[in-house]
């Protein structure tokens, strides 16, 4: 199927990979092997794979955002807040919601680009604050409580028999495939990967660095924040402490998706199967039932470690 | 010559400063603040307990000095104090006594999780961000691999001594922050380790032509502050009684980083001090003091401690410096916030 380019051995030793832990699970636990369990795995990281896209984009360009997962949270508190205690409707709040969260990324962007900070500092400085943020408007756990919000988590249709794909998964993937379009198939996209390969020769192209920098973690910040809503689509609740670490699945998530982390080279679909994969390997545990739950930890940090070498050794054997 | 000792003169001035407006913010607030009671051949004070509680980050601080002096940086420290106090919890927990031994599991345990994340840094050349990401992520569940995911509760005099007992009138983690500090410093300030470290920081081409061997140069500050992360995590442990893999040093990779920064540290690398990281880690907790006293909610703390990052980086901006010309206006209108 796939012409081996060898552009794409990352991506297809990721595919490989997934397909291999699958069928490892599918032969030794009844069930395993179903459509069912393969869009839960869908649908219950559906907020990841949104934010690993966002984060995705940010990685092609040689940035690095730590900012996702207090933006999730704080995005919960604010949409529980204003639901649950001003009465606003869903779909008043989720359009402010996604402003001010677009809005708080282009800020990161603009002082990343115009000061000449490290994105990695810069982005620190913003997950403490919006985490801070979060837990100054609410320290307690609020709970969500609307009519749309339960529509909008019955909502969703069976496929294959007794898979489900609910409004969470649709939204991931309208997500996957708008991400798929604009990487690879815009100016935009071609401006992000020629920034990650070199963001000196890509001004001296002509390229408007403040534009497409600021955009970048404009859309990171976006796709968290709409990580955010999707999440409180599960919990129905807002709490600053949420999603703690999440930042770093979704950076795991795309590493293991083949998404070389100096910038430049990496695919979407490859941090669909890269969230995929921490999400075999967390249901694989828990069909097991012997192994405990710091096992996942484990594991990934061992496949971290395999794909970030594999890349090493695909970086060197090109010739400089 | 006159001008490099003004810069030199400089980069000591803000951090200090910064330190000394605080304290005496304190000393408004709180004027018993600055009361040291001599109890029971220990000093007993706020100002004590702040030198108490910031020793953790201190000792953080001092490795990530050194890591970020290479152009690197550790975010693994926190998951690295969590194995050393679980590697020590094992000791004590199947009944072996000797405190050279619990001690050495956790300053092992430190040392050959330094060593990996230097190996990945020095001789895989990979992205430190990332190299000791993974150590970050799997460090937690080794920890908990060691003690079954259990959080083990134990006595030990000995080992307890490290977190609440006192030297000298001191509590014991200030002693080990000074022990360190010294020799820390005597390491890099007399030996030429310290020139080499700022070397491969400031240009690694240059320094590499120069005959440095950068790799081993990254392996050894890796592996210095794995040490000080178990030294932390060892200190962490004691205090509690206890090691919890999931909350043990959680965060202070950030908190530790950010105290390198305060202290006038560049990210990418070049000249360090560990004074002033220290000092940094002092700021860090007499800031949180701060916000106690002065009445605001501790939920602010968050919030407050984000503002102060996004502050010092700016200001250490050559462009923001430039910009406001009027730089005074806006340090006295920060004071009165603060």
């Amino acid at each position: 199927m796939l012409k081996l380019n060898p552009k794409f051995i990352p991506l297809a030793v990721t595919c490989c990979l997934f397909f291999l832990l699958f069928g490892i699970g599918a032969i030794q636990f009844e069930g395993f092997g179903t459509p069912r369990v393969f869009f839960n795995l869908l649908s219950d990281n559906a907020f990841l794979i949104i934010a690993a896209v966002g984060m995705t984009f940010v990685i092609l360009s040689g940035g690095i955002d730590l900012s996702v997962g207090a933006v999730i949270a704080l995005t919960g508190v604010v949409c529980s807040v204003l639901i649950s205690k001003y009465q606003w409707h869903p779909l008043v709040v989720f359009p402010i919601v996604l402003i001010g969260g677009t809005a708080f990324g282009a800020i990161m962007g603009a002082i990343i680009h115009y000061y000449k900070m490290q994105p990695f500092i810069v982005t620190l400085a913003g997950m403490f604050f919006a985490r801070g943020l979060a837990s100054v408007i609410s320290e307690e756990s609020i709970p969500i409580e609307h009519e749309f919000y339960n529509q909008v988590s019955a909502f969703g249709f069976e496929v294959f028999g007794d898979a489900w794909i609910g409004s969470s998964t649709i939204i991931c993937l309208l997500v996957l495939v708008a991400a798929i379009i604009i990487a690879h198939y815009t100016r935009f996209g071609g401006r992000v990967y020629a920034i990650g390969g070199d963001a000196n020769s890509s001004a001296l192209m002509g390229i408007p660095l403040a534009h497409t920098t600021i955009r970048i973690y404009a859309i990171s910040a976006f796709l968290a924040t709409l990580a955010g809503i999707v999440y409180s689509f599960y919990t129905f609740s807002g709490y600053s402490l949420a999603a703690v670490g999440v930042e770093l699945d979704a950076i795991a998530a795309v590493v293991i998706g083949g998404t070389l982390l100096t910038g430049g080279y990496g695919y979407m679909f490859g941090t669909l199967m890269g969230v995929l994969i921490m999400g075999v390997v967390q249901t694989y545990i828990s069909f097991d039932g012997t192994l405990s739950s710091w096992w996942t930890k484990i594991v990934i940090g061992g496949l971290l470690f395999c794909f970030i070498a594999l890349q090493q050794v695909l970086v060197r054997t090109k010739p400089r | 010559m006159n001008l490099t000792q003004n810069q030199n003169l400089r980069r000591y001035l803000w951090p200090c400063a910064g330190l000394l407006v605080l304290l005496i913010i304190n000393a408004i607030i709180a004027p018993e603040f600055f009361n040291i009671e001599f109890k029971d051949g220990r000093f007993y004070g706020s100002l004590i307990d702040v030198l108490n509680r910031a020793a953790p980050v201190a000792l953080l601080a001092i490795g990530m000095a050194l890591v970020i002096a290479t152009g690197g940086v550790d975010l693994s420290v926190g998951s690295i104090m969590a194995i050393a106090g679980a590697a020590s919890a094992y000791y004590i927990t199947k009944g072996v006594d000797n405190l050279a031994i619990i001690i050495g599991a956790g300053l092992v345990a430190g040392l050959v999780a330094g060593a990996i994340n230097g190996l990945l840094v020095g001789y895989m050349s990979i992205q430190p961000i990332v190299a000791t990401l993974i150590l970050m992520v799997a460090g937690r569940g080794i920890a908990q691999l060691m003690n079954e995911g259990q959080i083990v509760t134990f006595d030990h005099a000995g080992f307890s001594f490290l977190g609440t007992g006192d030297f000298l009138g001191l509590p014991f983690p200030v002693v080990l922050v000074i022990i360190t500090f010294i020799v820390v410093q005597l390491l890099t300030r007399r030996t030429a380790l310290g020139l080499y470290i700022e070397a491969v920081g400031a240009n690694p081409s240059a320094s590499h032509y120069m005959g440095l061997n950068a790799k081993a140069i990254k392996m050894s500050v890796y592996c210095v502050a794995g040490l000080c992360a178990a030294l932390a995590g060892m200190i962490a442990a004691a205090d509690i009684k206890g090691s919890d893999a999931n909350n043990a040093g959680l965060w202070l990779e950030l908190d530790a980083i950010l105290a390198v920064v305060i202290g006038g540290a560049s990210l990418m690398g070049g000249r360090f001090s560990i004074f002033l990281a220290v000092i940094g880690a002092l700021i860090i907790q007499t800031l949180t003091v701060t916000i106690i006293l002065s009445g605001i909610p501790p939920k602010f703390n968050l919030l407050i401690k984000a503002s102060a990052i996004i502050i010092v980086l700016l200001m250490q901006s050559p462009l923001f410096q430039k910009q406001l010309g009027q730089l005074n206006f806006w340090k006295k209108k920060e004071a009165n916030r603060a």
